[in-house]
């Protein structure tokens, strides 16, 4: 962990306020599956798959059972309209779904209760959460997902430090972002938002994407074993596909609590 | 909500072939089914219910039999092991010898009742899974973006993630999601029966293509006498049907022996099995209808709710059958990822997956069609001389004959013969 400031862990925010403005904005939108998060909904098989899987094997389970998290203590982190959330909840998994901004999680919560989930919506931030943690309120968790989020906090370390302290031991967190190429800048920023316009402009800024060392190195700094990085590719008909060794724009990356 | 309300995954509106076909599918991949059908099974299974036959190509067979329905129809399954096409007067015969492409058939010739009746056996045997309901009707299907809400006729409710549209050509849910269709009339209707014939087949299927339309002799089983019958699909101009169906038995025996030939010795017409003897002959119209969708909200259509087309190259089941292979694929697939299984994306699927492919047969089925219904001198130089083309090239007969054994393009698993 970076030497932290004399503000207190709890009141200080990952969040940057001028993104979760823009989110509030087209809250609506998350489940039109071709509206403006339609890249979210093309990403999803790919990387359901893979979550679905790699908590199977971290945990013991059969991926093909008809609920193979069963029992599981998930946390998805910056859960946005609940694309994420709804799957592993219908997969059996006990599922807690975080988002900073209160009209995203009153659809996302509104959405989980006419589909019949029992997901619990939470309007907060990772650091209160883990506050309550280590306030002893409420059990740590089996797995952390923290997916499309890190490139847009504002305190990289501070943000992967908060989701280590959510963890229970020898547990799991499952992260996914953009890396900082120049094929990433083509692909995301000029090809999705420019052309394309599958995201509003201005959604990513380059700037913030991490290149995969720079995760792994700070997930190490907070006490985190990274265990696999694999890429995620579009295809030409615009569905994803898990590619272990192109990690060149989106990857994900997990990581192990010892 | 009434007291009886059931709740279920996904609900098929239509007890059809097709839609039996889908319940059988689902419930063998586990997904908690209702099936809403207005007949009773003894009445679907009445022979004069349906006369007609339906050839299962090669891609279909397999889907019976991963969704466990085959055994209970095989014994009443004729296979075509060679399939004769002759144009009228014509000395040019294109054979599809099943040798060429394989040791197995070329599809078979199943009465529709045998198909049912092993849909019937399996459905039993899903009972956990699948509940069918019948007779009864569905009043009334509310869509709403969480889910769909059928009301009974008998009063009960059923909710579920998706509602299918099993209901036919008419379908009510077609037109109650506003979804428009595209429709050619030929002009023509079938005339259906069964005939006895000296000879056996050998399981050998003809097509004839007369003007007035294509006559097909297909090959069935024996009956329990021994006689060895051919279903016949007698395609005739529209205004000519109420002569050929209003004249006498020894009348109408006549007429069919003139259009059939006497290859196979003496032909008779049989009485349906238990049927009047009036009963012996069914029409049905033709035409193609082709829907602009095959999805709505929390709405799949499949068979002939989605599209209708020329019996000409016995395509019309085998195209149900990818529908319901397609979109069980689709759904089980989103199931095994926690996804909705009536949400947007797995219709979405479906749609993309189905739009391709009928498209194309519905436009071959309809090409060939107006090509031989003529008798335009040029136009009978050209079949001839395409038949023979076919006939004369072995790739490109190979490939029509793995098409029409439903064996080419990117298939459901079902249609490969895997489990979903």
């Amino acid at each position: 962990m970076p030497a932290i400031s004399d503000t207190s862990a709890s009141a200080r925010s990952s969040v940057d306020p001028a993104e979760i403005a823009r989110f509030s904005a087209i809250a609506a939108e998350w489940w039109n599956p071709h509206g403006k998060f339609a890249p979210l909904h093309r990403l999803n098989p790919a990387r359901i798959r893979y979550i679905r899987d790699r908590i199977c094997a971290a945990f013991g389970r059969d991926p093909e059972a008809e609920r193979p998290l069963e029992g599981l203590r998930l946390l998805d982190v910056g859960c946005g309209g609940g694309l994420v959330a709804e799957p592993l909840c219908r997969l059996g998994a006990t599922v807690t779904a975080i988002d900073a901004d209160p009209q995203t999680v009153g659809v996302a919560a509104t959405h989980g209760r006419e589909m019949g989930l029992a997901i619990e919506y939470v309007a907060t931030s990772a650091e209160a959460l883990a506050a309550e943690i280590a306030a002893g309120k409420r059990p740590a968790f089996d797995v952390v997902l923290a997916l499309e989020i890190v490139e847009h906090v504002s305190d990289v370390d501070f943000f992967t430090g908060t989701l280590a302290s959510l963890l229970g031991p020898g547990t799991l967190l499952v992260m996914s972002t953009l890396n900082r190429t120049p094929k990433s800048w083509l692909f995301a920023i000029v090809g999705a938002e420019w052309v394309l316009r599958w995201l509003p402009r201005g959604t990513h800024e380059w700037k913030k994407f991490l290149k995969p060392s720079e995760l792994a190195r700070s997930l190490e700094t907070a006490g985190l074993t990274p265990t696999e990085t694999v890429g995620l590719v579009m295809e030409l008909t615009g569905s994803f596909r898990i590619e272990p060794r192109d990690l060149d724009v989106n990857y994900m990356m997990l990581a192990r609590k010892p | 909500m009434s007291a009886a309300a059931l709740t279920c995954e996904i609900v098929i509106i239509g007890g059809g072939l097709a839609g039996m076909t889908m319940a059988a599918a689902l419930g063998s991949a586990g997904i908690s089914t209702v099936l809403v059908d207005r007949d009773t099974a003894e009445t679907r299974l009445a022979p004069a219910f349906d006369g007609r036959t339906t050839a299962l190509a090669f891609g279909a067979r397999r889907l019976m039999q991963a969704i466990g329905a085959w055994d209970a129809m095989a014994a009443e399954a004729q296979p075509i092991l060679d399939i004769r096409v002759a144009d009228d007067n014509s000395p040019l015969f294109l054979h599809y010898d099943h040798s060429e492409v394989g040791d197995d058939p070329l599809g078979w010739i199943v009465e529709n009742r045998h198909i049912r009746w092993g849909l019937l056996q399996r459905l039993g045997a899903l009972s956990g899974t699948v509940t069918h309901l019948c007779p009864v009707m569905a009043n009334h299907v509310e869509r709403a973006p969480a889910g769909v809400t059928v009301t009974l006729s008998d009063g009960r409710e059923i909710t579920a993630r998706l509602a299918i549209a099993a209901d036919g050509r008419a379908s009510p849910l077609r037109q109650q999601a506003g979804i428009a269709t595209d429709r050619w009339g030929y002009g023509q209707q079938a005339i259906v029966c069964t005939v006895a014939h000296e000879d056996p087949h050998n399981g050998v299927a003809i097509e004839h293509f007369m003007p007035s339309g294509p006559f097909a002799i297909l090959p069935m089983t024996d009956d329990a006498e021994g006689r060895h019958r051919s279903s016949i699909v007698w395609t005739e101009k529209e205004r000519l049907v109420p002569y050929y169906m209003q004249m006498d038995s020894a009348g109408f025996e006549l007429a069919l022996r003139r259009k059939f030939g006497d290859f196979w010795g003496r032909v008779s017409v049989l009485p349906s099995a238990g049927a009047a003897s009036g009963n012996e002959r069914f029409t049905y119209p033709l035409g193609l209808m082709l829907a602009r969708h095959y999805a709505g909200e929390r709405l799949a259509l499949i068979g002939e709710a989605a599209h209708v087309v020329h019996p000409i190259a016995g395509q019309g089941f085998n195209l149900s059958v990818r529908d319901i292979a397609a979109l069980a694929e689709a759904i089980s697939d989103a199931r095994a990822l926690g996804q909705d299984a009536g949400g947007a994306e797995v219709l979405a699927r479906y749609e993309r997956w189905r739009r391709f492919d009928v498209a194309t047969l519905a436009g071959t089925t309809d090409v060939l069609n107006r090509l031989f219904s003529n008798t335009e001198p040029v136009l009978k130089l050209a079949r001839d001389l395409g038949l023979a083309a076919v006939g004369k090239v072995p790739p490109l007969k190979r490939f029509f004959m793995r098409h029409a054994m439903g064996t080419v393009g990117e298939l459901p698993r079902l249609m490969r013969g895997e489990p979903l």
